[in-house]
């Protein structure tokens, strides 16, 4: 069954450095029908360990870019996303939103950078059609013009010495090593922000397919871990970063996806789409999410259902975390959950205790 | 790949079971399997005295990225589980066919072995 698997990789997408990740021998997936490296040689665990304790480098060239041109941009995002455009509008930053549909379902989640008086999106690779249509769909009335820059690679830099690979790194920019967290700065079409998935500290780039093989081939020789999307899932779900598809999805709100943080009413004025049936969320009733970590042993796995003294809840979110050495999770749960409850895993009861969803900060217990 | 020891037979599924010298049957996974699969983390293994048919799921082999059914390559009684794998699961990624073994069967029916693949043959149908 597993062999078989292997075999429909075929004619699916492929980013520029899929002949790198082949000579890397990197076990290659399906993923939202693009070819991607799952792990690499010395396996999930060993690339993991690596982010933490030194420097991974990523390619999520899958990921869909978009850049705008012309119209009135602001305005534009002020009406597609609940958080508020008007926090980087006038900064070189990124900004972290989810957008929403008219009844609050989240459509996707989503990064958008801004710098030198330009804007540049990044969203997810199975969405990808579905945001093209809506952006272009809601830009007509603004004037904006969506460009979906197919002809951008991301590569993703991340641990506790990124940031010292990155500046040695042949062609690195010169200011990106004056970027504070959360900030951006564009050079030609390359943008570079002080972005990432993983709880570490690092760069995110966004390159002209030409510069991407550069890029990667210097941050090898600088010494960063080549990083599949295996440990990708680890290192994001250490830090509680939700995946979208996984913790969040159409059929739920922001309230119950711990993305309250997100939704951003500080400008009365400002009308967004999804913004009225945000305001008829029972925040007190609804469920969250919260992290879970495994007394037992055995692992998490999506789908699992929870029980607690309150209410009930299930899994979205499961694996073992190589620095907690335990099964950890994002779950839904019922609110009044208390500090331990009950996991159903192939019909054995289990104690999980319930916790921040950040298990990490800045990579420590 | 390394080398597949000859005395194993599998099951198309991975599994490979050994008759020992005392009639008892070892069964464990594959090296290839193991690869798959990437980083085991934890194994669930069956209990002592339980009966299990041939080509049902006897035990459970969890990696980082996904849960997976172990199946029985033969019929019969579970007389030992491999005591190694609660504390050190990533023994199946490191000596799947000898230290990383899951469990022992005393066999119902040594008539089922002609039911299962030859290393040879099992290796045809990974490749295929």
């Amino acid at each position: 069954m597993l062999c078989s698997l292997l075999k429909l990789i075929a004619n699916m997408n492929k980013t520029i450095l899929h002949p790198q990740h082949i000579g890397l021998g990197a076990k290659m997936v399906n993923f939202a029908d693009w070819e991607m490296p799952i792990t690499y040689l010395t396996g999930l665990i060993e690339e993991h360990k690596a982010v933490r304790n030194s420097a991974g480098i990523f390619d999520v060239s899958h990921m869909a870019v978009f850049d705008f041109q012309g119209g009135d941009q602001v305005k534009f995002f002020e009406k597609i996303f609940a958080n508020d455009i008007k926090k980087i509008s006038s900064s070189n930053k990124a900004l972290y939103s989810v957008l929403l549909t008219q009844d609050g379902g989240i459509l996707d989640d989503l990064i958008i950078y801004h710098a030198d008086d330009r804007f540049r999106l990044v969203s997810n690779c199975s969405t990808r059609k579905q945001n093209s249509a809506w952006y272009k769909k809601h830009a007509l009335e603004f004037g904006v013009e969506v460009i979906e820059r197919s002809d951008m690679g991301i590569l993703a830099i991340q641990g506790p010495r990124a940031m010292e690979k990155i500046l040695n790194m042949k062609g690195m920019h010169s200011q990106v090593g004056s970027l504070k967290p959360f900030e951006c700065i564009f050079n030609g079409d390359a943008l570079y922000a002080r972005t990432g998935y993983t709880g570490e500290d690092g760069l995110e780039l966004v390159l002209p397919n030409d510069q991407i093989t550069g890029a990667w081939e210097s941050a090898l020789t600088e010494g960063c871990t080549p990083i599949g999307l295996g440990a990708r899932d680890t290192l994001r779900l250490e830090a509680g970063l939700n995946l979208y598809g996984n913790d969040m999805t159409l059929s739920n709100h922001p309230y119950e996806s711990n993305l309250a943080w997100t939704i951003d009413l500080n400008d009365e004025e400002r009308d967004f789409i999804g913004k009225e049936a945000m305001l008829k969320v029972n925040q007190t009733s609804c469920q969250k999410i919260t992290g879970v970590i495994l007394k037992d042993r055995g692992v998490l796995r999506p789908g699992y259902e929870i029980k607690h003294e309150n209410g009930h809840g299930v899994i979205l979110s499961g694996t073992y975390s190589p620095t907690l050495k335990a099964s950890i999770g994002l779950a839904r749960v019922d609110q009044g959950y208390g500090a331990s409850g009950e996991v159903t895993i192939r019909n054995k009861q289990l104690k999980l205790n319930f916790l921040s969803p950040r298990f990490l900060r800045q990579g420590k217990i | 790949m390394s080398e597949i020891p000859g005395d194993l037979k599998f099951l198309s599924s991975h599994e490979w079971v050994r008759i020992e010298e005392d009639g008892s049957a070892t069964i464990g996974i594959s090296d290839h399997a193991q690869d798959l699969l990437g980083d085991i983390v934890f194994v669930e293994l069956p209990e002592i005295g339980k009966i299990i048919d041939a080509e049902s799921d006897a035990a459970i082999v969890e990696s980082v990225k996904a849960a997976s059914d172990v199946y029985a390559p033969l019929s019969g009684e579970v007389t030992e589980v491999n005591p190694l794998l609660e504390e050190q699961p990533e023994t199946v990624n490191s000596s799947p066919y000898t230290d990383g073994w899951f469990f022992k069967l005393a066999p119902a029916d040594l008539g089922e072995l002609d039911n299962l693949l030859s290393p040879e043959d099992y290796s045809d149908a990974c490749e295929d």
